[in-house]
């Protein structure tokens, strides 16, 4: 990677090198196709514009063609001797992680000593790790290197997430610790307790050495106890770690393979992007979720457009037929006068122009260019899909947006092209939530089009018919549609100029350039008169209200966020269900805010649901469906800041409270015209309530980054406002429905295994290591281990890992259609419930149990006897292979009684283990190893094989051990059945009932026959 | 639209697309598409009942475009492609897109650079890690692997195929996940349940087969003929209290004592040991299986394992170690005081008290033709013992590190307290019992010191049956555990019972 070669200037000469020799300010000539080596600043380009284009898929997954712009003053010099005839200075930030900011300044001198000073931006910026296309080479100097690109910074700036489960699992490791200590200084006091009578410490027949004996009485305690954590570590399951690393990993490998998950339209699969969370799926409390684009499709739809408060429907879209000349209108008001003709046409040139799409005319850029009229084969490429759907409308009313060449924009209005000078962008943000351009017409004149949202251009609008557009708006956004609104100013020259210096100003301000800019945007977008509206249809996701009530079932808890508008926020939650028919809606919104103050308000609130709340939880025991009280509340941005803003006497927290209680019991929530940040905000909220509940945030866009970070699982949907947020989510899905599946059934079973998996560890360990503890008893505490080197390596390593591992993978206690068609399942897992502490103690005294079943077993069979039919005897190790065998035997048959779907796989891996077991035994005591310096087990084991009573031994041993679990799994589900044992065993009825009828039938027809 | 149709299948019939598999399908397909315009999508349909194969789907879905995905390549970013044509995108089937595919096809390949520049990223993004230094995060990792796996697939179906890679939607195709039953999760699988009506039966049968299995054990236990004696002589009246003085040497005493039931079969005779750890760690460990092996340079070299039995006066000890070095040595001879004026020794053998492996392969003398004694040489005796190892006993196949009294005492007990074989007596004939009912007593010639550590010495004579000694423990959990699981049989099956109404309720309410 350091060693790419790279083409640098020097003196005019081109010279190859090596990249790791990139210096800061090096001049770099990148050709087509290449990558850039390092964080750019365009020079200049083999193309006569000064443009370049750029794909980024590699940064951010987006492989539309960004267009990028050479600095003005530079953009001239085309050769490497021009190139080094610059003399310039640049200055710039401090490298920062945002691939899409960048503010520096470039100070260019030219010959006769006046230079010039440019700003510079991200459109200036050239990333390392993109890849530039089209164009056959650029000259630019390397600002960012190495560690300090922007690529490598996005590197480390990703934040660990741990799940719940993770964190139970060090809670019970903790726990384990202290077990493990207590054990190890309980031996050791009992040892020099018991040592204190010197014929025990040191007998005639074993005597110390003398080094051993002039050891330090503290130092001999200090490693007696070391040696004792030494043989009891094993109940420490470091291999559990491994294992569940290895668990999700592999797991993961399940969300990605899923059929049902791969949405054949986009051809994209669902993507991990990291396997910790995994089982976190099955714990989620709360689901936030984004509208545009993940409720919806965000498949915009021009739908229609409100001139002048006439409506016109594209006639195209009103048959759904296609009409051989794009020229249909439909106008449902009657003709329109003169000026509203004028204002028609100024309407439509608006969309045409006021939009940043590119356009992508062909992918054979090399071969001859085709006249602008066969624009057929272009495709309109934007990082807003309304802007596309617009333009795409306007289309099929005749005015074709051709293209932005040499800053002229081109449009075809019906048989003529007209061209507009493009002379500035005022680009869209979601603070100001509208854009703005600023061309020329061909006659001279200078008008300023600015198209956004209703409430952001309403309220700078001086002129036009508000009022009816106002209606129409409202109208649209109840309906669902995304609505815009477009306005326009006309400018004589010297404003332009006043702007044109107020732009330039704040465009090369180094510092707050953001602040600065937005003020000058605002001042510039002022006095507009309104034109129309325009009204975009963005459907509903398929199965997405399905999806939305499977999740309430599942007892977790939608929230929207949107920035959207309430009315349209709000149609959308009645389509997908999120709001039913009998939903009271509580209202917390600005308006309602005018009118009383947000103390009084929130108290209502409060009272309202409380009360109703209390009533509720009386019958709230049969589910959720005979829920009369169904309480929806819709809160907007700008009453939650005011809930969130600190307070000076600190009272704020007290209304953070309130609202969470009233949040707490409402059964959906709806957050309009949010900011991405509060999105965040709102999801943090939650976190960090009390009950510290799991959220899961879903969302498509860039402006859903912020929450899908803070949430403990992010899920990004691979739509179509770029790959940002799947990205930076844990997990990406093609589509909102395909949540319903990850959640309830992927994210089910990975909890089940895995807590399975976490307990079942703890178990077999304590089996393994509780009797080498009471060993010590019988052995005056030496640290004598109860089994062979072997043995205590191997338990964990290969006889009792694959079963688990394999179980962890394949587990579905219920069937994959069962979980889905009854989300309620779902509860039975919630809140940790298979990780709790009495789960815990429980498998932990179960496992307690299980080793002294095994431990005094075998005690009681070797205490003063022999248990050979020659009348020979049996020796340490024959006592602790028998406990082993045992152990080896109980801890896989506990495993066998907890799979619920044994695939062959599991068959195989299990009795293989054992088979393993007795193999590796038959083998490691058949020969005389030739290697090892002991041969301590040499026939141990066949000797206990011909033995009968150890055979009897063994089947009482593992019968009594599994009995208590046994007895009360059978007692459980009789007495205290969960809902997933009553379906499973309704499955099961089912089945069997089938299987009968079946053979009944069977019967019957070979009776007829 | 049916020329258009026959288009859409034409891949199947394009001259590149010549491997002898593909055909049947794409004959299959042709023959459908010969047909009316509505066949596009019937044929889709057909390849997807047909198409069991994976492979067969991912190379051909490709070519029979369902009209939502008509659009001319996949969309595998986040693309917004609309034709710029008067018709709105994926609405039934747009007769300007042909243009496009065609174009598509016959000029260069426009989608695979993109494509496998999209995979080579895909593989970089590690390696680009190790340069970016820290960022090991697993979970790049994890989304690198499969991707990549996933590309490798995709290069060997591009060969496969033949034809132009570029093929519509053939990327999209191939990056679906394989409908097998493993990746689904859909394994056949025995979904068995524990429930009160499964787990009563067996309740039922455990108790069934412990019980009588048990009592049987029992019986056996109780048949067995077991007799101890403690010849410690702790107990002042006891004949070999006097033993218990280290200055009395060779100190020999005489316990008497009475079979009340004859012993039949072959008895065995044992000593135990009580209160002697031979499993302690620093016991255990003291010992040189190589040297006991045979091996000649562990002979003279022992493990330090050994120490401080490792060598003494310069010389390397044989065998070396604790277990060796405390060896039991007391001499047993049992005399049947019958009705003949003297008493008669009753003859004990000395041989088969070991495991045969442990005679015949762990254990060996060093070898050499020579007399043990040769072989031996330049060793010592351990230090509490008094003759070296090559004369433990006269026969040459019971001496040196194959005595078995010696490999006897290596095996070292798993608990404090136990017993070690020390002779057989065999039966004579089927019609006199082995050691019959009478007056006995037993020559002991003291030797082994166990007063310094508590610890007392026993003589055990038993018979044995196939479950070796007098055990009644075995027998009682047997009869215990069985009768516990019939009893809980008998509970499960009261609750059962009583219970299976409401739960059946419950199950209606849900």
């Amino acid at each position: 990677m350091n060693q790419c070669p790279v083409h640098f200037i020097q003196h005019g000469k081109l010279v190859r090198k090596q990249s790791r020799k990139l210096r800061v300010g090096d001049i770099v000539m990148v050709k087509e196709d290449d990558t850039f080596p390092c964080d750019l600043i365009f020079l200049s380009s083999s193309r006569g514009d000064g443009t370049c284009h750029v794909t980024t898929a590699s940064l951010d997954g987006e492989s539309s063609h960004k267009t990028h712009y050479a600095v003005q003053d530079t953009k001239g010099f085309h050769t490497e001797e021009d190139i080094d005839r610059l003399h310039a200075t640049i200055e710039c930030e401090q490298p920062q992680p945002d691939l899409y900011k960048f503010v520096g300044r470039i100070k260019v001198y030219h010959e006769q000593n006046d230079s010039v000073v440019r700003p510079l931006g991200s459109e200036n910026l050239l990333l390392r790790g993109a890849t530039l296309k089209n164009t056959e080479k650029i000259f630019g100097v390397a600002i960012y290197t190495g560690m300090e690109t922007k690529m490598a910074l996005n590197y480390q700036s990703t934040s660990q997430k741990r799940s719940a489960v993770e964190k139970s699992m060090n809670a019970f490791l903790i726990v384990y610790l202290c077990i493990l200590i207590s054990k190890a200084l309980i031996n050791t006091v009992l040892k020099y307790v018991w040592q204190s009578e010197p014929f025990r410490d040191e007998p005639w027949y074993n005597q110390k050495t003398e080094s051993e004996r002039q050891r330090n009485l503290f130092l001999r305690a200090f490693t007696d106890f070391l040696a004792f954590m030494v043989l009891f570590n094993y109940i420490i399951p470091v291999s559990m770690y491994v294992t569940v690393e290895l668990q999700k990993f592999l797991g993961s490998y399940f969300i990605t393979w899923d059929e049902e998950m791969f949405d054949e339209e986009s051809g994209e699969g669902p993507v991990v992007n990291t396997s910790d969370l995994n089982e976190e799926l099955g714990q989620v409390e709360y689901v936030f979720t984004d509208k545009t684009g993940t409720l919806t499709e965000n498949n915009m739809e021009f739908k229609e457009c409100c001139i002048e408060g006439q409506v016109y429907v594209p006639h195209a879209i009103c048959n759904g037929q296609v009409l051989p000349e794009a020229s249909g209108i439909d106008m449902i008001d009657s003709s329109p006068g003169v000026s509203g003709r004028e204002r028609e046409e100024l309407f439509f040139r608006a969309i045409c122009l006021c939009h940043t799409i590119q356009v992508k005319d062909d992918d054979d850029v090399d071969g001859p260019r085709k006249s602008p009229d066969s624009a057929k084969s272009c495709v309109y490429i934007s990082s807003s899909p309304d802007e596309v759907a617009l333009v795409e409308g306007v289309q099929r009313l005749g005015f074709t947006y051709l293209r932005l060449k040499d800053n002229y924009m081109e449009i075809l209005n019906r048989d003529t092209v007209e061209r507009f000078e493009l002379l500035e962008i005022l680009s869209f943000d979601s603070v100001r939530r509208r854009m703005s351009v600023i061309v020329k017409s061909a006659t001279g004149e200078i008008y300023l089009f600015c198209k956004g949202a209703d409430s952001s251009v309403f309220p700078r609008v001086i002129e036009g018919k508000v009022d009816q557009i106002r209606d129409r708006v409202e109208h649209n956004a109840v309906e669902g549609l995304r609505t815009l609104c477009v306005a326009y100013k006309r400018l004589v020259q010297e404003e332009y100029e006043a702007i044109c210096t107020l732009l330039q100003a704040a465009k090369l301000a180094l510092q707050d350039r953001e602040k600065k800019l937005a003020e000058a945007y605002e001042q510039i977008e002022k006095d507009l008169i309104l034109l129309g509206a325009t009204a975009v249809e963005d459907r509903l996701q398929e199965k997405a209200a399905d999806t939305i009530e499977a999740l309430q079932k599942a007892g977790i808890k939608v929230w929207v966020l949107t920035g959207d508008k309430m009315e349209t926020a709000a149609a959308t939650c009645y389509a997908c269900k999120l709001f039913r028919r009998n939903t009271q809606l509580l209202e917390l919104t600005t308006k309602k805010l005018e009118e009383q103050s947000l103390h009084d308000v929130l108290f209502e609130l409060s009272k309202t649901v409380l009360r109703c709340h209390g009533s509720l939880t009386r019958d709230n025991f049969s589910g959720l469906s005979t829920d009369m009280h169904d309480y929806g509340l819709i809160i907007d941005g700008a009453a939650l800041s005011l809930i969130m803003k600190p307070q000076e006497d600190g009272s704020s927290s007290n209304y953070r409270e309130l609202f969470l209680e009233i949040c707490r019991n409402c059964s959906a929530v709806l957050c309009c015209r949010m900011a991405p940040l509060q999105k965040a905000q709102i999801v943090k909220l939650i976190k960090l309530s009390k009950e510290h509940p799991i959220t899961l945030a879903i969302g498509d866009g860039a402006n859903d980054v912020s929450m899908i970070l803070e949430a403990h699982v992010g899920i990004g949907v691979i739509g179509k406002e770029g790959r940002q947020a799947a990205r930076n989510s844990d997990y990406a899905i093609p589509k909102f429905k395909h949540l319903k599946k990850m959640l309830l059934v992927h994210g089910h079973f990975y909890y089940i295994r895995i807590s399975e998996l976490v307990q079942y560890f703890f178990y077999k360990n304590v089996c393994f290591i509780f009797p080498q503890f009471l060993y010590q008893f019988f052995c005056g505490f030496s640290q004598q281990t109860l089994y062979d080197t072997a043995y205590l390596t191997l338990y964990n390593i290969s006889f009792t890992s694959l079963p688990i591992l394999l179980y962890s993978l394949m587990e579905q206690h219920v069937g994959a259609e069962a979980l889905k068609r009854e989300p309620s399942l779902y509860r039975d897992v919630a809140k940790n419930a298979l990780l709790r502490w009495r789960v815990f103690i429980y498998w932990t005294l179960l496992g307690v149990f299980d080793a002294l079943v095994f431990f005094f077993g075998a005690y009681f069979m070797f205490e003063n006897t022999t248990v050979t039919s020659n009348g020979q005897v049996f020796g340490n190790w024959t006592f602790g292979t028998l406990v082993f065998t045992v152990m080896m035997f109980t801890v896989t048959l506990k495993l066998a009684l907890d799979t619920h779907y044994w695939t062959w796989i599991n068959h195989f891996v299990l009795w293989g283990s054992l088979l393993f077991y007795v193999v590796f035994s038959l083998l490691w005591g058949g020969i005389v190893w030739p290697f090892l310096n002991y041969q301590r087990m040499y026939y141990v084991f066949i000797q206990m094989l011909s033995s009968g009573p150890a055979w009897l031994a063994i089947v009482l041993l593992i019968t009594v051990s599994l009995l208590p679990d046994v007895l009360k799994k059978v007692l459980c589900r009789q007495l205290w059945p969960s809902a997933t044992e009553r379906v499973q065993t309704r499955n099961q009825c089912l089945s069997v009932e089938q299987s009968t009828i079946f053979m009944l039938s069977q019967t019957s027809s070979s009776l007829n026959f | 639209m049916t020329t258009r149709a026959a288009r859409r299948c034409a891949p199947t019939e394009d001259p590149r697309a010549e491997e002898a598999p593909l055909r049947p399908h794409g004959r299959a397909c042709a023959n459908v598409t010969s047909g009316s315009g509505l066949r596009p999508s019937l044929c889709r349909h057909r390849a997807d009942d047909q198409g069991a194969s994976a492979s067969f789907l991912s190379l051909y879905r490709g070519p029979f475009p369902s009209p939502s995905i008509l659009l001319p390549f996949p969309l595998p970013w986040s693309l917004v492609l609309l034709s710029p044509s008067s018709l709105p995108p994926s609405r039934g089937p747009s007769p300007p897109l042909l243009p496009v595919r065609g174009r598509r096809r016959k000029g260069v390949p426009p989608l695979p650079p993109l494509r496998r520049r999209r995979r080579r990223r895909r593989l970089r993004v590690p390696c680009q890690g190790q340069l970016a230094g820290s960022l090991g995060r697993p979970p790049a990792r994890h989304g690198a692997a499969p991707r990549g796996s996933m590309a490798m697939n995709y290069n060997a179906k591009d060969e496969v195929d033949g034809g132009p890679p570029g093929a519509p939607g053939g990327a999209a195709k191939n990056r679906r996940p394989d409908n097998t039953a493993f990746k689904q999760q859909r394994l056949p699988a025995w979904q068995p349940i524990l429930t009160a009506g499964t787990v009563l039966p067996t309740f039922f049968i455990i108790g069934l087969i412990f019980i009588p299995i048990g009592i049987g054990i029992f019986v056996t236990s109780n048949n067995i003929r077991e007799i101890e004696i403690d010849y410690t002589g702790i107990d002042p009246s006891s004949p070999c209290n006097k033993c218990l003085s280290p200055n009395v040497t060779p100190c020999v005493c005489i316990i008497n004592f009475t079979l009340e039931q004859s012993f039949e079969g072959n008895v065995f005779m044992y000593y135990g040991l009580s209160n002697f750890y031979q499993n302690h760690r620093r016991y255990v460990k003291s010992r040189d299986d190589s040297q006991l092996n045979g091996d000649s340079s562990a002979l003279l070299n022992p493990s330090k394992e050994c120490e401080p039995y490792r060598r003494n006066e310069d010389k390397p000890i044989a065998p070396c170690g604790a277990i060796a070095n405390s060896m039991f040595n007391d001499t047993l001879e049992l005399f049947l005081v019958g009705n003949a004026s003297y008493p008669t020794l009753i003859p004990l053998k000395k041989k088969g008290i070991a495991w045969w492996t442990d005679k015949n392969v762990k254990f060996r003398n060093p070898p050499g033709g020579e007399p043990l004694a040769e072989r031996f040489k330049g060793t010592t005796k351990p230090v509490n013992w008094v003759n070296p190892v090559y004369m433990l006993d006269p026969d040459s196949d019971n001496n040196g590190f194959i005595n078995e009294d010696f490999i006897v005492w290596m095996r070292t007990a798993a608990l404090p307290t136990f017993r070690k074989l020390y002779r057989l007596i065999e039966r004579k004939s089927d019609l006199h019992p082995t050691l019959p009912a009478g007056q006995y007593y037993l020559n002991i010639t003291y030797n082994y010191p166990v007063h310094s550590f508590d610890g007392r010495k026993r003589m055990i004579l038993s018979t044995i049956s196939w479950m070796g000694g007098k055990n009644p423990f075995l027998g009682i959990a047997y009869i215990a555990v069985g009768s516990i699981s019939f009893l809980l049989g008998v509970v499960l099956l009261v609750i059962n019972h009583k219970y299976r109404n409401s739960s059946n309720t419950a199950d209606i309410t849900i």
